[in-house]
């Protein structure tokens, strides 16, 4: 069924709290530059163009065409995909299918966001219902914030908790000179010593209980480019290439008081699918690092156990362990993640492109020290749906 | 370089796009309840027999047309909430503006909702609360003016 898919290049931008020495296109070509020089390609190469932002963020609704300047995508095929926080990981499903479907060899998948352009409270609330929720929502922090406090009370959780997930986050950021916050002051410092100055500054402003600053990820204006090939050209065009091993996504979504709080049922279904068609079966001891779409802090833990990670409950355990920090046994977000990089239709590709290349053996500084066999990179996208995708070393049988 | 070479210009504009979105008969049903009785209903599924507040035409889980009324109480549970300390134009109140996820009772899911009349401190999950109507009620959902806690 269909053509083993690996990824060959990847390619960023610094990401940055605003980029005001280009426009969308040029910021959207950086990605694409780095990417195709990645691979050793040229543009010419590149059979389809995918490619997502949230159109509110910017005020542009047809970037596939806007782009074609940026992306490469003069008289190629182009597909624009649009999912909200879970973009990036779309545009990468959307580009894989692309090639495993056997109609094209390589495809460009593209992300990027130009947060500093627009208001993003004003552009995310879009994205809810207009006449049951809009008008009474308090923008993306609020919805988090209610998920957060369930999770405390159902768990016993602390806000120390939460911060333990802030610090992991913001060390390994100091490892990737592309992430957008470097917080130098945090350098070579115990992590329950940050923990401790986290929950007690008052310059750490409660933005929304129990969400302070440092809960959150931040506006990133960034792009990110990812090139899938097929299993006729890949080992041809990278040396290691990242295999995609399977990915799955779940929409689950009518109102927010209709959800389930009490776990996050969309990342749950799609991680079981995945490893179903993996055949992975202890997730913790078989994938080697992640780059989970995390864009708070408490989401570290609660997710981590909806993955399949642990059991309910037991995040704290597993993060203050030291199990997911980079010399643990399953480092997770070496690049600093979403809370330190979040150019949100790129936010999600990064996290496909950061774990393809620790399998690659590209990651620089951040590369973790020791064997990359199987890597998880997941999206998540507004109203609590979820992309994963599996890569792995080794082609699939 | 010169200072003209250096400097980034940009062009400011703003779209503000008129909308007119129609609720639908069954979310209008609702909204009318809510106007002219301050009555809140839900609506059942024959198959899962979930109760749906905001009323849903299809339950999307058994995915067949809903079709049963139910009249609730306006009284409900504090399933979660937030304290939400920073202004923002989308927030129609003065920070701290207090959100919470209400379960009414007899619903099966929960609404979100403004939580009020109540020193924050007092906040907590499992809590009684019970719907304060709007004087003035247009048939929206702000015609709760949000839940209080029952003393
Ligand atoms: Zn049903």
């Amino acid at each position: 069924m269909g053509k083993r898919t690996a990824i060959v290049g990847f390619g960023q931008t610094y990401q940055r709290s605003s980029r005001k020495d280009v426009n969308g296109v040029e910021l959207i070509n950086e990605a694409v530059i780095a990417a195709l020089a990645d691979a050793e390609l040229t543009i010419k190469d590149i059979d389809a163009v995918v490619i997502g932002n949230m159109d509110h963020f910017e005020g542009i609704n047809y970037v596939d065409m806007w782009s074609v300047e940026g992306s490469g995508g003069v008289m190629k095929p182009i597909m624009k995909v649009t999912t909200g926080g879970t973009t990036g990981t779309t545009v990468a499903m959307c580009a894989y299918y692309h090639v495993a479907s056997g109609m094209f060899d390589k495809v460009l998948a593209i992300g990027w966001e130009k947060n500093s352009e627009s208001d993003t409270t004003g552009a995310i609330i879009t994205a809810f219902d207009p006449i049951w929720e809009r008008p009474n929502i308090g923008g993306a922090i609020a919805g988090l914030a209610v998920e957060a406090s369930k999770y405390m009370d159902n768990y016993g959780i602390t806000e120390r908790d939460g911060a333990r997930v802030a610090v992991r986050e913001r060390l390994h950021a100091l490892n990737n000179p592309y992430a957008h916050l470097h917080q130098e002051w945090m350098k070579g410092m115990e992590a329950d010593k940050i923990v401790d100055l986290l929950v007690t500054s008052e310059q750490n402003q409660m933005l929304a209980y129990p969400l302070r600053m440092s809960d959150m990820c931040p506006r990133t204006d960034g792009a990110a480019a990812v090139i899938f090939a097929s299993e006729d050209i890949a080992e041809k065009i990278a040396p290691i290439p990242a295999w995609v091993i399977s990915t799955a996504n779940r929409h689950n979504y009518v109102y927010l008081g209709d959800i389930n709080w009490d776990a996050n049922d969309t990342l749950e279904a799609a991680s079981r699918k995945v490893f179903e068609k993996a055949g992975v079966k202890e997730p913790l001891k078989e994938i080697d690092i992640c780059e989970i779409y995390l864009p708070y802090s408490y989401a570290g833990l609660k997710w981590m156990e909806s993955i399949g990670f642990c059991g309910p409950g037991q995040g704290p355990r597993l993060v203050w362990d030291g199990v997911t920090d980079m010399d643990g046994e399953l480092p997770v977000n070496p690049s600093g993640g979403v809370m330190s990089s979040n150019p949100i239709g790129a936010t999600a590709l990064l996290r496909v492109g950061e774990a393809a290349w620790q399998i690659m053996g590209k990651a620089g500084p951040r590369q973790v020290k020791k064997d990359v066999n199987l890597a998880l990179a997941t999206g998540f996208g507004g109203c609590n749906w979820a992309d994963v995708m599996l890569l792995g070393k080794k082609r699939p049988s | 370089m010169s200072k003209m070479e250096s400097e980034n210009i940009y062009y400011e504009g703003r779209i503000k796009v008129p909308y007119k979105w129609y609720v639908g008969e069954t979310g209008s049903r609702f909204f009318i309840a809510l106007r002219d009785k301050k009555e809140i209903w839900g609506i059942r599924c024959p198959r899962c027999r979930k109760v749906y507040v905001p009323p849903v035409k299809n339950c999307w889980e058994c995915f067949i047309p809903t079709k049963e009324w139910v009249r609730l109480k306006d009284t409900g549970t504090l399933e979660s909430f937030t304290v939400v300390h920073y202004p923002n134009e989308v927030i129609p109140k003065k920070p701290p503006v207090v959100y919470g996820l209400i379960k009414i009772d007899g619903a099966d899911g929960s609404l979100l909702h403004f939580v009020g009349d109540i020193d924050i401190s007092e906040l907590k999950t499992g809590m009684r609360v019970r719907a304060v109507f709007a004087d003035e009620r247009a048939g929206n959902i702000l015609d709760i003016k949000h839940f209080a806690p029952i003393p």
